[in-house]
């Protein structure tokens, strides 16, 4: 300790701290900002550059996940109006096979009572023609029965012969 | 692999025992060198260790010339009083300036008459006056070249990001991350928010200490960080920064510390205020003590290569000495990260903020 303190020199002391302040002074002016200040902005621009990357990459799988869903949307849309359709075109179809059997039932009762009635009216005509053409026989047969006497008189004869019969 | 290199190492120790036992005899033979050597050896420690006025390179002792630069001697004594170290001759000669008469002893200016008389007390220490030595020693000198050359290496630096889109060159890549480390786990973990206004001080300690002890390991022989001067100076500017920056908080720790009986703070404030000193003192010894040791134990054994004056013991010296080199330069960087980390937790207690009641 004693030797020490003889070494101490004061001169030595007194040059140190003049030195030494002067040196801090002048690299903190001319180096130690400076370099800092650089290192701080590479860090800071390292550090926005990660962060927008980050962001991007954010942003990219939001646009890929709406992307996702707006596939997904017009796939089920498709779904939907392809089932639409589907059921419209069964359904048509059922409505047109329906009214189709409608109408033949229809047309077909319409041709069965055309039928029938053609029919009813063949046969009164027939009736009426066969009507006629007996009378017209009957005429000519009674015209012939009544051209002479005796088979006038034949034929009162006969009739009141059933008229008794009848009795 | 394990048993080769046993097999090996067995090869070179057979082949090396009769060398060992030869070695040995002439060790006692010769012992280590005579006396007057190893006071040689230990007198060139010894001015190695102490600031000088000259800044010498090499010296021939059998004629006593030295190679190097005679520097300027500033005393105050009655009046300023400038002249250049080659007036005395390295110590052979007094040296009058302006009526008075100075002599260099043990590299120390003294006060003395026209035939150089030193008169000693019964500590065999000089008992003349000593006059107030600003001279620009070889530490001075040393100092001055470093801050140079740290103007002109991070000042370059902090030129290269500008011409260079933010990025560093050259020699700088090797210094950024160093900025960067003392900025990140220096500073910041110890510091907290407020490290900007201790970052200026803490880079500069940090590399002017690394550098000057680094020099210390080169021939120039220079040993600027072992000067207790020097540590001193620098412990006391980081004693003044802590005392000068510090907050509330800081001197409420020292002198009513908080979450301990009202009868313990009264015990513990006066041994709180002789911390506030033991901390900086224990900084300004660790450096001195570390730097001196390691020369001193690294000059011992390059000495000892002179000593032993036979190739076995020499080499074995010289094996230890680059050894030491190494760890040395390990030492040098180690004790400037020591220095600037502990600033740098004093500088963190004197801006602690709020404390919690349950320390």
């Amino acid at each position: 300790m004693e030797k020490l303190i003889e070494q101490f020199s004061f001169g030595l002391f007194f040059w140190q701290i003049i030195i030494f302040v002067l040196l801090v002074l002048l690299l903190k002016k001319y180096a130690w900002k400076p370099i800092l200040d650089a290192v701080n902005n590479r860090e800071e621009g390292i550090r926005t550059a990660l962060q927008s990357a980050e962001e991007a990459r954010k942003e990219m799988q939001n646009l890929q996940a709406d992307n996702e869903k707006l596939l997904q949307e017009a796939r089920s849309e498709r779904e939907a109006m392809m089932k639409d359709a589907r059921e419209i075109k069964e359904k048509m179809i059922s409505d047109a096979k329906s009214e189709a059997q409608a109408e033949a039932d229809k047309i077909i009762k319409a041709a069965h009572s055309a039928i029938e009635s053609e029919k009813q009216a063949a046969v009164n005509d027939l009736k009426d023609q066969v009507a006629k053409l007996s009378i017209e026989i009957a005429e000519k047969v009674v015209r012939q029965e009544l051209s002479d006497k005796d088979k006038q008189i034949k034929l009162v004869e006969g009739m009141l012969n059933d008229v008794t019969l009848n009795n | 692999m394990r048993r080769e290199f046993f097999e090996k190492i067995l090869v070179i120790v057979l082949v090396l025992s009769p060398f060992f036992t030869w070695a040995q005899h002439e060790l006692e033979g010769i012992s280590t060198g005579t006396e007057s050597q190893r006071e040689d050896i230990k007198a060139f420690i010894d001015h190695h260790l102490l600031d000088s006025h000259y800044f010498t390179f090499t010296e021939d002792e059998e004629t006593g010339t030295h190679y190097g630069i005679p520097l300027p001697v500033i005393l105050w004594d009655n009046g300023l009083k400038v002249f250049s170290a080659s007036k005395f001759h390295h110590g052979e000669e007094v040296a009058e300036v302006g009526g008075e008469y100075y002599t260099l002893y043990h590299n120390k200016i003294y006060k003395t008459d026209a035939e150089g008389t030193i008169t000693y007390d019964e500590d065999h220490h000089p008992s003349n006056a000593k006059p107030l030595d600003f001279s620009i020693t070889k530490n001075v000198v040393t100092m001055v070249l470093v801050s140079i050359l740290m103007f002109l290496l991070f000042g370059g630096l902090a030129k290269s990001y500008t011409k260079n889109g933010g990025m560093p060159k050259g020699v700088g890549r090797f210094f950024e991350p160093l900025v960067v480390f003392i900025r990140d786990d220096i500073a910041i973990p110890n510091i907290g928010k407020n490290y900007k206004k201790y970052m200026s001080f803490l880079l500069t300690i940090f590399f002017f200490i690394w550098f000057l002890n680094l020099l210390g390991m080169t021939p120039l022989g220079v040993n600027v960080t072992g000067n207790i001067a020097i540590t001193f100076a620098l412990a006391m500017l980081t004693f003044l920064i802590t005392t000068f920056t510090a907050n509330k908080n800081y001197w409420g720790h020292i002198f009513w510390m908080p979450g301990v009986p009202k009868l313990m703070r009264i015990v513990l404030a006066p041994i709180e205020v002789l911390g506030m000193f033991i901390k900086p003192f224990s900084l300004m010894i660790r450096l001195y003590a570390n730097m001196t040791a390691g020369h001193v134990v690294l000059m011992s054994i390059i000495g000892l290569m002179f000593l032993f004056k036979n190739w076995i013991g020499s080499s074995l010296s010289f094996g230890l000495a680059f050894a030491l080199s190494i760890l040395e330069l390990l030492v040098a960087a180690l004790q400037a990260y020591i220095f600037t980390m502990l600033s740098a937790l004093y500088f963190g207690m004197a801006n602690e903020e709020h404390h919690d009641e349950h320390h």
